[in-house]
């Protein structure tokens, strides 16, 4: 197991420049927030870290290791994302066999058979789901096996964007539930972005806040309950979180 | 209190489909807020296009429905047409789909007032300028000239809210109003459509899959399963809430500061979809 460094991290897009110096470190087997206003940068953390977009600048360090110096095996045996939105994370024509194959298949890994069983297994799904395609799948059911998909070459980081922003409350509890119930078996590291605080403080001991591709401060889970030595200091992250309690707490 | 919409035993089934999307809904509407809570494909939505008789592909059944002076069961369609963001609005999710993307926004409010007003275009833009502000848009001259694709979420639902005013409607129906909306703008939108359906006595009927927000927002909520109101409840009496389903929503929802236990699951029961209400 292995903590994330990541230093100055910018990437400019076109004319724009998207993310600003970002710096946080994440400990092995954590689970890290990523909070801030829609459209502050925090899916394109992901990205870069995912090297889904690859022209960013800075140092990501995983277990001391360069990210980018990787090779493309072990990257993708290392970190691997889930997407908010569980309908178009999934090719529609691929059922959930196929789905889950196709990493091993790329990555040359043996007995495919044995680990497709025990990761749909670990996502709580019936093995008689396999032949189902995603039209034949409910919300949460989809997002088992986008969790799935990201779990089958065993990796260590799960980088998860929203992952249950687009599942009701009911449904959302379940992936949460199962999101904790991996980390405590598998020891897993996340990053997890989401816009509900409630969510974070659920799931996360530290977080940070993103304002316009700035990190503009990283708190601990004691910045929403209160205590004394951990508010937050920004002017954004309060304004934040003040509207986050006010919201969730009845009146 | 005076009763603005009355609904009884209200039944929609899309054409083709298995099972009702509303099953036998009931309730009244006077100068309130009313919020109807339930999960995706409980039937929210559904009734707040019954109400405005905006369902083509499916047939609508009810033992009233009252809107005033109007039976909607019995309107034609041309008397829709007069009532149809005019007497009864809807403000939707994201203003992007409501709005011209070609046109500056102030143009379209204008133009929007212009069809209910026999006036000048100077006049025109003085009152869509009032709107503005009367939604706290602080510079409203910049924002009239703004392009949709110029505006944030935020600016976008202010705007539409400002746009629905223009008619003075009796009864506005705002399905999942803030919900693609940040939480520090969410209760900003919250605070200026609760303040002008308070000042104009108008009756608004809030359609979300967000508890907190029916919860802090409305006077009365009613919680849809399967297409049936299964509870219907005073905002503040929600934490009371006698319905295994509503009570396993709310367990099922994280809170800040809550437990780190596991998230109670709800279990769904078969009952819950037949039961009479
Ligand atoms: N491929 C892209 N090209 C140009 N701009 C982009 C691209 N992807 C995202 N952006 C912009 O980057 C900013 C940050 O976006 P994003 O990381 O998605 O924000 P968040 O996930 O916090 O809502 C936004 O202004 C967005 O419009
Ligand atoms: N145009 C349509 N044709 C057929 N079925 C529909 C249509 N719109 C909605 N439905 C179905 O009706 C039910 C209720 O949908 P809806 O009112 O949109 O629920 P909600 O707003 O609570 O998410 C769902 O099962 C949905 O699939
Ligand atoms: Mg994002
Ligand atoms: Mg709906």
């Amino acid at each position: 197991m292995n903590p994330i460094h990541v230093r100055d991290l910018s990437i400019t897009l076109g004319a724009v420049q998207i993310l600003h110096g970002i710096s946080f470190d994440v400990r092995a087997g954590e689970c890290f927030g990523l909070v801030g206003e829609s459209g502050s940068g925090k899916s394109t953390i992901l990205r870069c870290l995912s090297l889904l977009m690859s022209s960013w600048q800075g140092e990501v360090l995983i277990g001391g290791e360069n990210l980018r110096a990787m090779p493309l095996a072990r990257r993708c045996k290392t970190v691997q994302m889930v997407f908010q939105d569980p309908y178009g994370s999934l090719h529609p024509r691929q059922s959930v066999r196929t789905t889950l194959s196709e990493p091993l298949r790329i990555h040359s890994m043996p007995d495919r058979e044995a680990r497709i069983t025990r990761t749909m297994i670990d996502v709580g799904l019936p093995l008689a789901f396999l032949d189902r395609f995603p039209h034949q799948l409910s919300g949460g059911q989809r997002q088992r096996v986008a969790i799935a998909r990201a779990l089958i070459l065993e990796p260590e980081i799960l980088l998860l964007d929203e992952p249950t922003s687009a599942l009701d409350v009911s449904v959302q509890a379940e992936i949460l539930n199962l999101l904790s119930d991996l980390q405590a078996r598998r020891g897993f590291t996340y990053i997890m972005v989401s816009h509900d605080l409630a969510v974070v403080d659920h799931m996360c001991d530290r977080f940070a806040v993103m304002q316009k591709g700035h990190l503009v401060e990283t708190l601990t889970r004691g910045a929403l309950t209160g205590i004394p030595e951990e508010q937050a200091r920004h002017p954004y992250a309060r304004e934040l979180i003040d509207a986050s309690i006010a919201y969730d707490r009845a009146m | 209190m005076s009763v603005i919409l009355d609904v009884q035993n209200l039944s929609v089934a899309y054409r083709g489909a298995l099972s009702p999307a509303v099953n036998r809904v009931s309730f009244q509407l006077g100068q309130e807020r009313l919020g109807i809570v339930g999960e995706s494909g409980s039937g929210k939505s559904t009734v707040g296009r019954a109400l405005l008789r905006l369902l083509d592909s499916a047939d609508i059944t009810a033992d009233r429905m009252q809107f005033q002076d109007v039976d909607l069961l019995a309107a034609s369609e041309r008397q829709m047409l007069g009532i149809r963001g005019k007497r009864m609005s809807m403000i939707l999710q994201d203003p992007k789909f409501s709005l011209n993307p070609i046109r500056k926004v102030g143009d379209q409010v204008a133009e929007a007032w212009l069809a209910h007003n026999r006036a000048s275009h100077k006049e025109a833009r003085a009152r869509t300028l009032e709107m503005l502000t009367s939604v706290s848009i602080r510079d409203p001259e910049r924002v009239y000239d703004m392009y949709p694709h110029q505006v944030s979420g935020g600016m976008g639902q202010r705007i539409m809210i400002a746009m629905m005013l223009l008619t003075d409607p009796q009864l506005v129906i705002a399905d999942e109003p803030t919900s693609a909306l940040d939480v520090t703008v969410r209760m900003q939108v919250l605070s200026i459509l609760d303040r002008l359906v308070r000042d104009r006595g108008i009756g608004l009927i809030v359609i979300s899959h967000d508890l907190n927000l029916v919860r802090n927002f409305c006077d009365r909520v009613l919680i849809m399963y399967a297409g049936r109101v299964v509870e219907s409840l005073a905002a503040c009496d929600l934490d009371r809430a006698q319905h295994p389903y509503t009570q396993g929503l709310l367990a099922a929802q994280p809170r800040i500061g809550g437990p780190r236990r596991p998230l109670p699951v709800l279990q769904r029961r078969p009952e819950w979809a037949e039961e009479p209400s």
